[in-house]
């Protein structure tokens, strides 16, 4: 049996999707600037697949800019945005468990000069608004949050952020990283105040390589890739039309009955969750409540097991054809603990020991039965050998 | 332009009556090393040379590189090769050749001529004499002067079938044809050292043959694949290598149920060295190779070292004994495993690593100790020598 239960970090590409992109490789395969027939059917594609994707944001399809996936989303919402804006300030706000492609971002900007505050969290990872409302200031010229945490799945409480900002300064901006929520939750970014919305295509069962940033036309931003002016100017390369037509019908997918695909994965997760409580000292990272309206993000798991190092158990899963990723980067010569981890105050031996299962609506009851009877094999016998 | 290359060899030139051996060794490990170059070579021996020919168009750094991996080299000279369309075609040819490779006119030089085709209308004597008003008439107003007793470069210029120009000569890398000293099993474990032990060993001649204990799911795919990836870079200088790979995971559990915790690095790597002995002996190695290096770690102390050498029945070739770590990195960058090994995977000693391994084994201790292990330990080992997989890497 092959379960694959990390789906936050890549997902299956599904046929529906590559139906789509191989149509457009195979038939429609010009290029959106060219003035022949073959780049006005090119470009249909990649303004249906704008008009697609605003509709699920509610938003303008202006305010959709195609990128080369999450990365460069964030990378373009951050020093775009504090390009653009440092006349106003030079003050921005994160939050201390973001993804590496925000918090690198941030450290680019310091050593231009910008000042960066970081908001710690607390034991389930959810940011201090009470630290947020103290840090805004005058100079404050874009704040940037992430939807769902991607190592425990914890949601940020987005619309109280966007409240706090707007509130001390109304005309700071506020990014989401929408990399592991996008296709997980409902997103308006308009009615949630969100001004700026990242998105990658293969954590929805999209293609690689593509992805788009929601900015609210109101923004000052301004492009990182520069050449031939594709996109209004706002990110030049030829357009990548099999790619952002996969993204909108993965997207479209996504959020098809999207109740109960939401349900189905909150049904999942619970019953993982309910199974591993069943294992002496397991412990569950982030939110421990489960379903929707909760602060859990319906398809993460973060869990350790005392005593068995995260390697150790993913490679012993591995060897019963089950998936999962080490909750941090672990070896003998390289200790680098995962930062998330650090910042819910998980102590080290926790930290060194957890593993990450996410899932998607592919996923069944068998398989997290079958996983967690594997489980009940490996543990023990994984603690049993332990470095002394 | 270089059509052709004229290999020189080192040691191999004084071993008496068995040289036709070291020859034949070296012109086999020079044609394994270009089977990864695009082109089709020649290689030959002739009266106590070797050549390499190219029989189509190649690629020359490429085939320059690939021959400077082989060991028994001590200088590989670029040769231009032409059709013999009569002296002044000839002399065309040298010129041009000299023009091209010096700019810096300003050297001293000698035609040194050898006629191995005896029906070519002039001798030796003559065609270095003409040959040499040649190159100064082209180049005696820029600086060009003959020295024959010092000169900067040497014009050599051979009349076989075809005529050899040559003047430069690149270094080899020295040692030994491998395949002239035996065969060897290397302890091949991921680290910087043991890929620096197999190239030595096999710079003085011995085939190498390699064994990894892999301990899922202690040790990753991934740790496995890199010393596959090693084993390739090494074998980039020794030529393809039978690596064994020896599931060690039940042993290794096994000693530590059994055993003290602060041994269990010894009792190991007197396991490794049994079932490496077992393996060498099955495909005719006559020693073990490590990377073992006096203190550099715990089980590396000379106590240490004497403890784990007790179980070694063959010879144990330790080229690293007393280099320094620094001194064994310079040359791991030097043939291109550094990078690979520094790869941040786990390797299945450092799994299980005590705190405070012992650094001062004592050896009727550590027979103590494993005689708890008499159960099941030699059907433990069976299994891992029945199960091993081999991967042919070249």
């Amino acid at each position: 049996m092959q379960v694959y239960f990390d789906n936050s970090a890549t997902t299956r590409c599904i046929p529906q999707v590559r139906e789509v992109m191989d149509k457009i490789y195979d038939e429609d395969y010009g290029n959106p600037s060219s003035l022949h027939m073959m780049g006005v059917n090119a470009e249909k594609h990649v303004k249906q697949a704008r008009e697609v994707l605003a509709r699920i944001l509610k938003v303008n399809e202006k305010e959709i800019l195609f990128t080369s996936g999450g990365t460069e989303s964030n990378n373009t919402a951050i020093i775009g945005c504090a390009m653009a804006n440092k006349r106003s300030g030079n003050h921005i706000i994160t939050s201390s468990i973001e993804h590496a492609a925000v918090l690198e971002p941030m450290k680019f900007l310091e050593e231009q000069g910008f000042r960066v505050t970081y908001l710690p969290v607390d034991e389930k990872g959810v940011v201090d608004l009470e630290a947020l409302k103290e840090a805004v200031c005058e100079d404050t010229i874009l704040v940037s949050v992430m939807c769902v945490n991607n190592e425990i799945g914890t949601i940020e409480p987005m619309e109280e952020i966007s409240r706090i900002v707007k509130e001390k300064n109304s005309r700071a901006y506020f990014h989401v990283d929408a990399i592991q929520g996008f296709g997980k939750l409902l997103l308006y970014p308009k009615r949630m105040g969100i001004d700026m919305l990242s998105v990658s295509a293969h954590k929805i069962n999209g293609p690689k390589g593509v992805g788009f940033l929601y900015i609210n036309e109101k923004v000052k931003i301004k492009p990182l890739i520069l050449g031939g002016g594709q996109q209004k100017g706002m990110r030049s390369g030829t357009d990548n039309v099999p790619g952002v037509a996969g993204l909108a019908k993965a997207a479209q997918i996504a959020y098809e009955n999207f109740d109960e695909k939401q349900k189905y994965l909150y049904e999942l997760r619970g019953r993982m969750l309910a199974g591993l409580s069943q294992f002496d000292g397991v412990r569950i990272n982030g939110v421990t409540e489960n379903g929707a309206g909760t602060m859990a993000a319906p398809h993460i798991i973060s869990v350790s097991f005392p005593n068995v190092r995260s390697e150790v158990l993913l490679h012993a899963l591995e060897e019963k054809g089950i998936y999962v990723s080490a909750g941090s980067a672990c070896s003998s010569n390289k200790p680098s603990l995962s930062k998330t981890l650090l910042n819910i105050k998980a102590p080290k031996e926790v930290i060194e020991s957890t593993v990450r299962m996410s899932f998607a609506v592919s996923n069944t009851d068998e398989e997290v039965d079958y996983c967690l009877t594997v489980l009940k094999d490996l543990i023990p016998m994984l603690q049993k050998y332990v470095r002394k | 332009m270089y059509k052709a290359f004229l290999i020189k060899y080192g040691e191999i030139g004084v071993k008496g009556k068995n040289r036709h051996l070291f020859e034949d060794a070296l012109c086999k490990q020079i044609r394994l090393s270009l089977k990864h170059v695009d082109g089709e070579f020649l290689v030959t021996k002739e009266n106590g040379r070797v050549y390499v020919e190219a029989l189509s168009e190649y690629d020359y750094e490429d085939a320059l590189e690939a021959i400077q991996h082989v060991f028994g080299i001590v200088g590989i000279c670029p040769m231009i090769q032409v059709e013999d369309e009569g002296f002044d075609e000839l002399a065309k040819v040298v010129v041009n050749h000299i023009a091209e490779t010096y700019p810096d006119k300003k050297i001293t030089f000698k035609v040194d001529a050898r006629r191995a085709r005896k029906n070519y209308p002039l001798n030796s004597m003559e065609i270095n004499m003409k040959m040499g008003e040649k190159i100064l008439e082209a180049f005696e107003e820029q600086g060009m002067k003959v020295d024959v007793h010092h000169p900067d470069i040497f014009v050599n210029i051979e009349i076989r079938s075809k005529i050899n120009i040559y003047s430069q000569e690149i270094k080899g890398i020295g040692g030994m044809p491998v395949g002239t000293n035996g065969k060897a099993m290397l302890l091949l474990s991921g680290g910087i050292d043991s890929p620096v032990a197999g190239y030595m060993a096999a710079k003085r001649g011995v085939t190498i043959d390699a064994v990894y204990f892999h301990a899922p799911p202690y040790t990753s795919e991934r740790a496995k694949q890199k010393v596959v990836d090693l084993a390739r870079l090494v074998s980039r200088y020794t030529g393809p290598i039978a690596l064994n790979v020896v599931n060690f995971t039940d042993i290794q559990l096994y000693i530590y149920e059994k055993c003290p915790h602060d041994e269990l690095t010894i009792i190991m790597k007197r396991f490794m060295y049994r079932i490496a002995q077992e393996l060498a002996a099955k495909s005719g190695s006559l020693a073990l190779v490590t990377g073992e290096s006096i203190g550099q770690v715990s089980s590396q102390t000379l106590q240490s070292l004497a403890v784990i050498n007790e179980v070694a029945v063959m010879p144990v070739i330790r080229p690293l004994v007393s280099l320094d770590k620094q001194e064994i990195i310079d040359i791991s960058e030097k043939i291109g495993t550094y990078e690979t090994s520094i790869q941040p995977f786990e390797d299945c000693c450092t799994t299980f690593v005590a705190k405070h391994p012992v650094t001062k084994p004592n050896l009727k201790v550590i027979q103590k100790s494993e005689e708890k292990l008499s159960e099941k330990i030699d059907e433990l080992v069976k299994t891992a020598l029945e199960t091993v997989e081999t991967i042919i890497v070249e």
